[in-house]
């Protein structure tokens, strides 16, 4: 893979053809090159680049207002005493509710698919399905999540709740814990399968005592990514109606599933989408506590996936 | 071995209880198989509930009007309903996204692939799917609040609301999806190609336009599909950046309303359900969603189609 040398050498001597004019040429290929890659580094420099100052900027805009108040304040017309608290609970009150769905489901899922019916029509059909559904819009999971949870649903979910929010969440990152926990399983080799089943153990019992084990870390992983993906969507919940403006909690019971809610993007949105630079700066802090949370999550799956992968 | 051991006793014998391990078995793979169903019932429901809504609204619009009205002014009495000006907003967002994110993109994933060395591309790659990772508002505070003023600074006539500095953002928030499938793709071209091409004597460069990105091609196009799919769903960037100004025209230094900001802005005011606003943001969920579908279709085409399989 050594490049060609423009430097002549004693066998060149013999040459018929004009030596100087090749060897110019090879010259300005070899500059056209260097061109190239420096062009190719930039490239990967510039989006970097923009990465940092994104980041830099939301610091020095949002880190002045990050004090103990503001992480524990209601929302408010006047921007010194506002704060996030009811974002923050409705962002944890998602997450969580997100969680308990797509956990059994996704994974349930995904079992079914890969461990009792591989290479069967179904999962294909299903396989087929779910890629489509990853290329839908989000917004569009808020025009289903309107017209099923909001309208259809009306006497379990009572309109624009938290419950509505976290099941049309629910559904946008379903297939990404599908997919994860597919590739999770595939990786476990048959041969522990067959071990299992030649003791007698059925399909259920090896999958739940020796497969599925193995496969969790892999999974909680893709779970993990799917959450960070949930409490960082803010269209579909508007489109379901989530509220920009709570000056309360949810209460810790079956009840608070039905009460309104807002989250931090949608907090975030409401404040960017103001005139007054006060705002600005609040909705860079809660930029800030997002951000934290997402790079916690990730710190989580990056740290699973380190730990447990052999 | 004891040899005066009982003859075993039918009834005292322990076994195993099959009958039970069955039962859970059927009821696990009843259960499972309904949460595999639960994906396939959200496309139908996607399906359906926009449907529902879009027929409801082609009953008071007709068809014809909303494929060829040159205005859109659903909250005039007498509401005119061309998406004709949506969707210019929303190709005009999309195309400047995909001027920045396809060479940005393209050439990351050549470096990535190419030239960089494995220890640094084992620290870029993650890195660059960071960018990735930011959620969509954030990138629309970072486009009305910093790129836009930046960018006034060259362009004085640009409004505080523009397609451009939304355009150039998505462009950067997409750019991440179109280097990590490309680079996916440049990276499963067999050494062997890049080899044969060293042998005749290309440079580097040469091999990679030569040879390697025409054998990626399938990958690469798909990316792109896949991103422009991406663009023209996105959302909080254009709503946050781009205005709510319905226009019909290319002109990027004007606000524009897309069709995702479009959706966001009826969602935000309190529009009743069965009113021509609320069944409208269906109507336009209709034509976002057939046309992402197509491009999904056209990527899943053009990948089957085109790729080049190397034994």
């Amino acid at each position: 893979m050594t490049p060609l040398s423009s430097q002549a050498t004693p066998l060149d001597a013999g040459w018929d053809i004009e030596q100087k004019q090749v060897l110019k040429a090879l010259d300005r290929r070899q500059g056209i090159d260097k061109g190239f890659s420096w062009l190719a580094l930039l490239a990967v420099i510039f989006s970097l680049f923009v990465l940092v100052v994104l980041l830099v900027d939301i610091l020095i805009d949002g880190v002045p207002v990050l004090s103990w108040n503001f992480l524990t304040s209601f929302p408010s017309r006047r921007p010194e005493a506002a704060g996030i608290v009811s974002a923050l609970v409705g962002t944890i009150w998602v997450m969580v509710l997100v969680a308990l769905f797509t956990f059994p489901i996704g994974v349930g899922a995904g079992i079914f698919l890969e461990e009792f019916v591989p290479d069967s029509l179904i999962a294909k059909a299903v396989e087929i399905n779910i890629s489509n559904l990853a290329g839908v819009p989000s917004i569009i999971y808020g025009l289903l999540g309107l017209q099923v949870f909001v309208r259809i649903l009306f006497p379990i979910t009572q309109g624009r709740s938290v419950l509505s929010g976290a099941l049309t969440l629910a559904l946008l990152v379903l297939p990404i814990v599908i997919i994860a926990t597919r590739e999770s399983l595939r990786s476990i080799p048959g041969s522990l399968r067959q071990a299992g089943f030649a003791l007698g153990a059925t399909r259920w019992q090896v999958i739940r005592s020796h497969v599925f084990p193995l496969a969790l870390p892999g999974i909680l992983t893709g779970v993990i990514l799917a959450l960070s993906r949930a409490i960082g969507e803010t269209a579909p919940l508007i489109t379901i109606g989530a509220l920009t403006y709570i000056p309360f909690l949810p209460e810790l019971s079956l009840r608070g599933l039905q009460s309104p809610f807002t989250v931090l993007p949608i907090q975030i949105f409401n404040w960017v989408s103001r005139p007054q630079a006060d705002f600005h700066a609040l909705a860079a802090g809660a930029i800030i506590v997002l951000m934290v949370i997402l790079l916690l999550m990730n710190a989580t799956a990056i740290y699973l996936r380190n730990r447990f992968q052999k | 071995m004891t040899t005066n051991s009982l003859p075993p006793d039918p009834n005292n014998l322990w076994r195993p209880n099959r009958g039970l391990n069955k039962r859970v078995e059927q009821a696990v793979i009843w259960l499972f198989g309904l949460f595999a169903l639960i994906s396939v019932a959200t496309t139908f429901g996607i399906v359906l509930s926009l449907l529902f809504e879009t027929v409801e609204f082609f009953k008071d619009v007709p068809l014809w009007n909303f494929l060829t009205d040159r205005q859109w002014t659903p909250l005039f009495s007498n509401p005119q309903f061309g998406i004709l000006v949506l969707l210019s907003a929303t190709f005009l967002t999309s195309l400047i996204a995909l001027l920045v994110a396809v060479p940005l993109g393209l050439l990351s994933a050549i470096y990535l692939s190419e030239y960089a060395s494995p220890k640094l591309r084992k620290w870029l790659k993650p890195a660059l799917e960071i960018l990735a990772g930011v959620p969509t508002v954030v990138y629309g505070y970072f486009a009305l609040l910093l790129v836009t003023p930046f960018l006034q600074v060259f362009l004085p006539q640009l409004g505080g609301f523009n397609a451009l500095s939304a355009g150039i953002v998505m462009g950067i928030a997409i750019t991440p999806l179109i280097a990590s499938l490309s680079e996916d793709a440049i990276y499963a071209v067999p050494g062997a190609l890049r080899d044969g091409s060293y042998a005749l004597g290309l440079t580097k460069r040469e091999t990679i336009f030569g040879v390697v990105l025409p054998a990626a091609l399938s990958g690469i196009v798909a990316s792109v599909i896949l991103a422009v799919s991406r663009a023209v769903g996105e959302t909080m960037i254009v709503a946050l950046a781009a205005g709510q100004n319905p226009r019909l025209g290319l002109n990027p230094f004007v606000p524009v309303m897309t069709m995702t900001a479009y959706i966001v802005q009826v969602s935000l005011g309190d529009t009743p359900a069965g009113s021509i606003a609320f069944k409208s943001i269906f109507a336009v969920g209709m034509t976002l969603f057939l046309l992402t579908l197509v491009f999904n279709i056209i990527s899943f085409w053009f990948v089957r189609k085109f790729r080049e399989t190397y034994e």
